[in-house]
């Protein structure tokens, strides 16, 4: 029997029904990555003895009375970004490259808690600094639907290994679009939380105000019980919320009657690819088909989302990556002369162009004399955007546009133009800066490359995009077509 | 010299660091003891920057820095924040530190101080704010590498920094007495210099009598570890400035470090290659909203401080003011001190109030700063551990009142109930010290040492009155030292008289 490409609930019930152990199913992904993954190279570490370990555990659990939990014995992945006791945790960086974490990040810790399995740990663009995954210092991962193109990033391992039936399900990351975007150009679903919502703790900070822990999975229902593991307060992180987390996966409605869906003017720019957009107004159409109500909607500030993020990123981004100094972990040069050539060496010889190049700009931004005209006033304009999104949710349930604005680029695209990613983004930053929300479930095909529908929510309002990206999910079958790996 | 001192005055600011006496750190759940000498063992993943660790607020360091911003009657704003201060050095984990910069959680406020003339000068206070202390480098002699203790790592701070109000190293010292006693009082820090747990960085420099503005140039004076030495430092930078001013040279400005071997300042760094912070508000910790009821809450909590305690103790017990300096300087030991006050009170009232009161009081003051501070110094205890209780203490006073025993029988006493505990009329009966006021017997042993030093006695009738006290002295001696000396002075001087 295949197990690839079975959503989680298919999984549950054949472990619950002893049809398959979790050690089965755990070699037979562990096969299908050793088989595979060269062409793909989505994996950094293979977490084989442990994952088999943990299986057995699992297995042994479901052996014993009561009830499993969603996830036990079923293997995942997880971004390299979130940290993994014992288990090498990269962040794509060679500035880490030996780095074994003494502790679990909080969502890791939750996982495990259900005896899930963690198989390896997934490619990234090195910190997260991408939307290629071409920046990881383990090199580029491949798009599973077509080899010579990028499965976008900064989530690309996760994206491709999900995507190509090498895991059920994997732990991913946003700041800026790292997941939406990578789930769009390899046709899964994706989901970024609301900020806060999934604890930070143990995920190697990007941009710490932005930084959203969430998954990519087959489906949304699946991406639903995967958010009611990871999500609510953690005391270790103080921004997650006192929110109580709802039983997404029992609660969701897919009945998209009188749902008022958002389409905001400003997401449908000018250079989108004519195929990503009508396979993005057909599924507006087929929401509005199944009783939905579509509301045209004006968010003005969206062009300015991309500038406050080119400010605030780097920023952050300088000061979070000075703690990687060579002095108590990680790499550390092996030709200094005095301290400070401890300092300059380690980190030239560990960080790769692109986190040289978020630290030079964070580190001017917020020099004294510039903080006042950059940082301190992106902030207020992030404020303007943010009150923007609340105004339009007194309207909408939803904002739907398209995730990303093209499909799958070629590999080495992205190299030529460190801008790149910025524009990629584009749909994806207003989002994050308002610590909202959203899905990117796949749409449809353009020449032969999955594109994705996003769905945007209010703050706290996972209920809402889990139930349309759902219901969306039950009249289409876009979600269910898969790459055939050449 | 002479001249110059008319023709300059001092221009001193303070900033001092308060390491507060929280169990846990500013920021994470690892222990917080200054006292710990194994090497790295108070640190977890937060403390070291494990990547994706963050920083969570101590509640009860909150708490104690509020404190002790209300003991120095500062404004508490309705909001804070944390802010990220970067730079490079190893004992620093995160290449950054989390201070507040533009919002701190107290300022405005002031401290008065007594200068020794017995006025009270005020000196403000600019702010007071949190943040975590660096752990520390450790250079091992002759050894090609450094070593770091990241055991104060993340320690919480409270910086307070001073207006330069501050015109001598004597009232910078006084200052610092004061703020060690408020913050002592609040119970915030042991805030002790020589052990690191209170950290002065005065700021220096000079100008003539009747200039308004600062001057262009002021001095930072590091690594001081008691008061003496913050008062020499000063002292020290204050001669220097005058003498360079004086030869026509702009001091630079620059950091100083306090050289304690050679007492005397040595240039650290220069503040012209200053470092840029690049401060910003840390996003992995919330603004802090301080409400109304916390702030009430926070100042009902403040203990009686110390300068309204100074008052009290000059209004209701007459102290004078050394006395109460020496008292005030150790909470515990005014609450003892205090209690046996109150004992001595209700015995005077069982008394009909005949009692000399100030007399009393002042014995137990003494009783307090003299034997019962140096045995408690001695096994460094506070009060609250002594087996000596107040009542023991004011029965003793009384003891001695009542003529019951010598002061000398007393301090004999006292020892036993240090070290033993124990009620002071069993201990005297233990000991046998029960001291004799009884004439007849006084009388004989008078008439016995009379008879048997002749030249002493004839010494004195020639006018020698220190032979009175050598016979004073044989004739307590015969009384095996019980005798009440009053009794025995009045009863030597009658007979040599007669």
């Amino acid at each position: 029997m295949n197990y690839e490409f079975l959503e989680l609930t298919e999984l549950r019930k054949l472990l619950d029904e002893k049809k398959v152990s979790s050690v089965e199913l755990t070699k037979y992904f562990l096969n299908r990555i050793k088989e595979l993954d060269p062409k793909l190279n989505s994996f950094i570490t293979l977490a084989e003895e442990e994952a088999l370990q943990a299986a057995r555990e699992a297995d042994e659990y479901i052996a014993s009375e009561g009830e499993n939990f969603p996830l036990t014995g079923i293997p995942y992945a997880s971004k390299d970004l979130f940290v993994t006791k014992g288990i090498r945790s990269t962040a794509a960086s060679k500035i880490l490259d030996n780095y074994i974490p003494p502790y679990d990040a909080t969502a890791i810790a939750k996982i495990k808690a259900q005896k899930a399995v963690l198989i390896g740990k997934t490619n990234l663009d090195q910190f997260a600094h991408g939307s290629s995954g071409e920046t990881s210092a383990y090199g580029a991962t491949k798009n599973p639907w077509d080899t010579e193109r990028m499965p976008g990033g900064s989530s690309s391992g996760s994206a491709s290994a999900v995507s190509a039936g090498l895991v059920p399900w994997a732990t991913a990351t946003e700041t800026g679009g790292s997941i939406r975007q990578p789930a769009s150009l390899t046709g899964v679903s994706g989901w970024k939380p609301t900020y806060g919502r999934v604890s930070r703790y143990g995920v190697m900070a990007m941009g710490s105000s932005l930084d959203s822990i969430g998954a990519m999975a087959y489906s949304v229902r699946d991406l639903a019980m995967i958010a009611e593991v990871m999500s609510g307060q953690d005391l270790k992180d103080s921004t997650t919320g006192p929110v109580e987390v709802p039983a997404y996966s029992k609660l969701i409605n897919a009945d998209l009657k009188g749902i008022k869906v958002g389409i905001p003017k400003q997401y449908f720019i000018d250079d989108m690819e004519s195929g990503v957009k009508s396979a993005v107004m057909d599924a507006i159409k087929e929401l509005e088909k199944q009783g939905a109500t579509l509301v045209d909607v004006d968010l003005p500030n969206t062009k300015y989302g991309s500038l406050v993020y080119a400010i605030v990123c780097p920023s952050e981004v300088s000061s979070n990556l000075a703690r990687y100094d060579g002095i108590r972990y990680g790499h550390v040069t092996g030709d200094a002369k005095d301290l400070l050539e401890v300092y300059q060496k380690s980190r030239a010889e560990g960080f790769g162009d692109e986190a040289k190049r978020r630290i030079m700009t964070g580190t001017y931004v917020l020099s004294a004399g510039y903080y006042d005209a950059y940082y301190k006033k992106a902030q207020r304009v992030r404020r303007l955007i943010i009150n923007e999104f609340e105004e339009v949710f007194k309207q909408v349930d939803v904002l739907v546009c398209p995730s990303t604005p093209n499909v799958a680029a070629k590999l080495g695209h992205a190299a030529q133009d460190p801008l790149f990613g910025y524009i990629a983004d584009q749909l994806n930053i207003p989002g994050s800066l308002a610590g909202l929300p959203a899905l990117s479930v796949p749409c449809g095909f353009s020449e032969d490359l999955p594109v994705g529908l996003q769905i945007i929510g209010p703050q706290w309002g996972e209920q809402k995009i889990f139930n349309v990206g759902a219901g969306y999910q039950e009249v289409t079958e876009w979600h269910k077509q898969h790459p055939s790996i050449k | 010299m002479e001249n110059s001192d008319n023709t300059y005055r001092p221009v001193i600011g303070l900033e001092i660091h308060v390491q507060l006496s929280t169990k846990s750190k500013m920021f994470s759940s690892a222990p917080n003891n200054p006292d710990t000498t194994e090497p790295n063992v108070n640190i977890d993943e937060v403390v070291t920057a494990e990547p994706g660790t963050l920083p969570v607020v101590n509640k009860e360091a909150l708490r104690l820095g509020v404190m002790v911003g209300l003991a120095l009657h500062c404004e508490i704003p309705e909001y804070s924040k944390f802010d990220r201060k970067h730079y490079f050095y190893p004992d620093l984990p995160k290449g950054y530190q989390i201070s507040q910069y533009d919002e701190p959680i107290a300022q405005n406020g002031y401290v008065d101080i007594t200068l020794p003339s017995g006025d009270t000068k005020r000196i403000r206070i600019t702010r007071a704010h949190l943040e975590e202390d660096a752990g520390k480098n450790i250079h091992p002699e002759g050894l090609p590498y450094s070593l770091v203790n990241y055991n104060r790592a993340g320690s919480p701070l409270l910086e307070i920094v001073t207006e330069p109000d501050i015109e001598s190293a004597e009232e910078a010292r006084i200052f610092l007495q004061e703020l060690r006693n408020i913050v002592r009082y609040v119970g915030a820090s042991s805030a002790d210099m020589e052990k690191g747990t209170m950290r002065c960085e005065p700021n220096i420099s000079v100008r003539k009598p009747g200039e308004l503005t600062l001057p262009k140039y002021k001095v930072e004076v590091k690594n001081i570890n008691s008061f003496k030495f913050a008062e020499a430092a000063i002292n020290y930078e204050i001669a220097r400035h005058k003498e360079m001013l004086e030869a026509g040279n702009m001091p630079k400005q620059v950091t100083m470090g306090w050289n304690e071997k050679d007492s005397k300042t040595v240039e650290q760094r220069s503040k012209e290659e200053a470092n840029d912070y690049r401060y910003f508000p840390d996003p992995d910790l919330p603004r802090l909203h301080f409400t109304k009821e916390f702030i009430e809450d926070l100042q009902g909590q403040l203990p009686e401080l110390p300068d309204a305690k100074r008052l009290r103790f000059k209004n209701e017990y007459g102290l004078g003011s050394a006395d109460i300096d020496n008292l005030i300087i150790w909470k515990e030991l005014t609450y003892f001190f205090e209690n046996v006050v109150s004992e001595l009170t209700e015995w005077n009232e069982v008394e009909g109030g005949k009692l000399d009161m100030p007399k009393l009081i002042k014995q137990a003051a003494n009783w307090c700063l003299q034997d019962f501070s140096a045995f408690l110094n001695a096994m460094h205890q506070n009060p609250t551990e002594s087996l000596v209780m107040p009542e023991n203490m004011a029965e003793m006073i009384k003891l001695v009142e009542q003529g019951k025993i010598s002061s000398s029988a007393a301090k004999q006493v006292f020892k036993v109930m240090f070290d033993k505990g124990g009620e002071p009329d069993t201990i005297v009966a233990d000991l046998g010290l029960e001291q004799t006021s009884d004439e007849g017997s006084i009388l004989e042993a008078i008439e016995k040492i009379i008879a048997e030093n002749e030249k002493a006695v004839t010494d004195f009738k020639a006018g020698q009155e220190k032979s009175f006290g050598f016979l004073v002295g044989m004739a307590m001696k015969e009384l095996k030292g019980k005798g009440n000396p009053q009794i025995v002075n009045e009863l030597l001087r009658k007979k040599l008289s007669e």
